[in-house]
């Protein structure tokens, strides 16, 4: 109790609140609301003619076969695109986390990707991937491996995770080498004279020890892998051929920015709201009291 | 909560507008409106469009021109993004209560702008508002029938059009030993030529196509005189389903897949990806827009020529018109707008569709010369005679006069449509589906998209 008395005045605390609210309001719960309201109607693209219909947006939704598609693409390549860039973060950070020479140039480096911004990195894989115009797209074909992700949906799919991670794993890297440099050098040297082997002292010491960051790179990634490949899906497939590489933030643009169907955008906007809400929820409340802080 | 959150909503609404009140006059954002107040000065009006250089820079020349041919009105062009966006971007202003005077829109974004009654000015009300005389007979039955009402009044200003035609490589058709100057005219005949060019590797690839649903599902039902949806292919209704999984186009599907499999036709992507196999050299015969001709000319290091697109010849009625594509400019209505903005407008309308300017696109572009005095002024002029091919779409748009499976599409929601058939056409390539399974999956998802917007727009 004693605590809460540091601010007097009883104005004050609601004042130095208010910028942070007021953006909150403007740029996130309006929009929000907004999206909610416009779930309900049915409505042409100009808005010059509207109808209250309910829950028909989401009854649409959630029987089309393309939209329960996008579910199944989107669990594949967010589970895919965090295990990769995890897994990777990890393993180069434990490398780099080495006394080794030339450590600052390798980690400068490794940080690199993560400011590339999703659509010049998206152009680059292009570069690389591209049946007839990329440098290994061509490689492949030559040495008669069929490749080609503009008509392979399983290809296109591969590419788009292999380049969502490869944009991820940076971010990753940074977290776990900090993670890694905090881990007490003492915990280490006793489990090396206990005669912990070194996979020992990884998965027995390390690993447990770097719960928060593992923790908090799951919630980043899984908010990173459904809301902010959207640049790299768009630029490198569109979400073809065929649906294959569509995920539910891909369908959200498509049907309300290309088909103009606003209320069913709208709608779909509101499902992954949930899903993204109850998602965390679920990660703070059982994986986080496995952490050891 | 939900009341205070609304209540912190409300106050802060008022805050912003009362800030935004006190700025105004002082603000940029009216001047437009107070310019056209004052008198002796001209009347602005904005035009968006979507068209990339060089065509935009030739489109921004005509309004410089328009601006520089008389003292009272002035038009504005914008460049907005690609189609899509520019309509979106249209969309979004008009919402806003803020809608350009001018838009230029797809063809196929036609059914949508039409629905959107109260956004738009149909041109022929707007020419009788303003006392400006228009002839709309001037321009191309193709051209005119796919912009008009049913009872045949023009709703939108037709101004760049193009027709699907082939280009061919007549290099490869030498190398292969076939006569270049008798390019395939029917299936049969492009199948067994692009088979040569594959068994005597005059090139790496037979024959691909640029925008495959425009090409080879759209004007394919158009020559072949079938249609591609009921109620005269969308024009008398929007309750009109889709007829695109009858014998004759499951036919052609297979033809495609037939060809594909034996390696002489080439998939080549979506929309305009296609375009870019033909001038590189790799594929010798290509089913593209004629307004790639500006590009092949640009780009393609060897002899070329052009010719209609072929047709099945055991077809009882073909080969009947091509049908167009490209766009055409709307009229958008706003809260604010006065008759004097109208009237500029009108006047800009009458300007380009004088003989001169559609002659001059023409030429500079490759997009058809859509009215019969232009046609004419381009004859005169000699450019057809010197530049031989650059009349053969206006030839195959005036081969007949239009049925009602020619006159063109009005279906809603073209664009979802036209990626429906793209998503059914890549699975049947790659071989996940047969050509008659895709046809039915995207008959019956195409209709699904007709009825969504049927129910929103329908009176």
């Amino acid at each position: 109790m004693t605590k809460r008395s540091i601010f007097n005045n009883k104005v004050l605390p609601y004042v130095l609140l208010a910028p942070q609210l007021a953006i909150t309001i403007v740029f996130f719960f309006w929009p929000a609301g907004q999206a909610v309201a416009q779930s309900l109607l049915r409505q042409n693209p100009f808005g010059t003619r509207t109808a209250f219909v309910w829950f028909e947006n989401f009854a649409h939704v959630l029987s089309d076969d393309a939209y329960l598609q996008a579910v199944g693409n989107t669990i594949l390549f967010s589970g895919a695109v965090i295990l990769l860039a995890m897994g990777s973060g990890l393993l180069l950070a434990v490398t780099a986390d080495k006394p080794i020479r030339g450590a600052g140039v390798y980690k400068t480096l490794l940080i690199w990707p993560y400011a590339v911004a999703p659509a010049v990195a998206a152009s680059l894989w292009l570069f690389i991937f591209h049946p007839t115009i990329g440098i290994l797209g061509r490689a492949l074909n030559q040495v008669g491996i069929h490749w080609d992700y503009s008509l392979n949906g399983t290809q296109a799919l591969l590419l788009v995770i292999l380049a969502a991670a490869w944009k991820q794993v940076s971010y990753n890297f940074i977290f776990f080498l900090a993670g890694l440099q905090s881990i007490p050098r003492s915990v280490l040297e006793a489990a090396s004279v206990d005669g912990a082997t070194p996979r020992q002292r990884f998965w027995k010491v390390i690993f447990p020890l770097l719960s928060p960051t593992t923790f908090f790179l799951i919630v980043v990634n899984v908010i990173f892998a459904f809301f902010d490949t959207f640049g790299v899906i768009h630029s490198l497939t569109r979400g073809g051929p065929a649906k294959a590489t569509e995920t539910l933030i891909y369908k959200v643009y498509v049907d309300g920015v290309v088909n103009l169907d606003l209320g069913g955008s709208s709608a779909q906007s509101v499902i992954l709201l949930l899903v993204v809400i109850t998602l965390t929820a679920m990660q703070f409340r059982y994986i986080e009291r496995r952490v050891h802080y | 909560m939900i009341r205070v959150l609304t209540g912190i909503v409300v106050v802060l609404a008022l805050v912003s507008g009362a800030t935004f009140a006190r700025s105004v006059p002082a603000g940029a954002g009216f001047s437009p409106t107070l310019v056209a107040q004052v008198p002796g000065a001209r009347v602005t009006v904005d035009f968006w469009y979507g068209l990339t250089r060089p065509l935009g820079d030739i489109l921004e020349g005509i309004a410089s021109d328009f601006n520089n041919s008389q003292t009272k009105y002035r038009v504005n062009p914008a460049f907005k993004g690609a189609y899509p966006e520019t309509m979106q971007a249209a969309i979004a202003a008009f919402r806003a209560g803020n809608a350009p005077h001018i838009v230029q829109m797809f063809e196929v974004g036609t059914a949508t702008m039409m629905g959107a009654q109260g956004a738009v000015k149909p041109v022929y009300q707007l020419f009788k508002e303003a006392g400006v005389s228009f002839d709309p007979s001037i321009y191309l039955p193709a051209v005119r029938g796919y912009y008009s009402s049913p009872d045949g009044k023009m709703i939108s200003m037709p101004f760049n059009s193009s027709t699907p035609i082939t280009f061919y490589n007549k290099d490869a058709f030498r190398r292969a030993g076939l006569d270049p100057e008798k390019p395939p005219q029917t299936w049969a005949e492009l199948r067994a030529a692009a088979t040569r060019i594959r068994q005597t590797n005059a090139a790496p690839c037979g024959f691909t196509m640029a925008w495959p649903t425009w090409t080879n599902l759209e004007n394919f039902s158009a020559i072949h005189d079938v249609p591609l949806a009921t109620k005269m292919n969308g024009f008398e209704g929007m309750d009109t389903e889709m007829q695109t999984n009858s014998p004759l186009h499951v036919r052609h599907l297979q033809t495609l897949m037939d060809m594909h499999r034996e390696g002489t036709f080439k998939y080549g992507g979506r929309d305009s990806a296609g375009d870019a196999l033909f001038p590189s050299g790799e594929c010798a015969i290509i089913h593209a827009s004629s307004g790639m001709r500006a590009r092949v000319i640009r780009e393609a290091r060897f002899s070329w020529g052009v010719t209609y697109l072929p047709y099945h010849d055991d077809v009882k009625g073909a080969p009947k018109n091509s049908i167009i594509g490209g766009a055409s400019f709307w009229v958008m209505t706003s809260p604010r707008r006065t008759a004097d903005e109208y009237k500029a407008v009108a006047e800009f309308f009458k300007f380009i569709s004088q003989p001169e300017i559609v002659a001059k696109w023409h030429m500079e572009t490759g997009f058809v010369p859509i009215t019969f005095p232009g046609m004419t002024l381009v004859q005169a002029l000699g450019y057809w005679q010197a530049n031989p091919g650059a009349d053969i779409p206006f030839k195959q748009l005036t081969r007949s006069r239009p049925t009602r499976n020619t006159m063109g599409l009005r279906l809603g929601n073209m664009p979802e449509i036209r990626v429906i058939f793209y998503e059914e056409w890549e699975k049947a390539f790659q071989g996940t589906q047969t050509a008659k399974q895709a046809m039915d999956a995207a008959t019956r998802r195409g209709n699904e998209v007709l009825r969504r917007f049927e129910r929103a727009n329908a009176p």
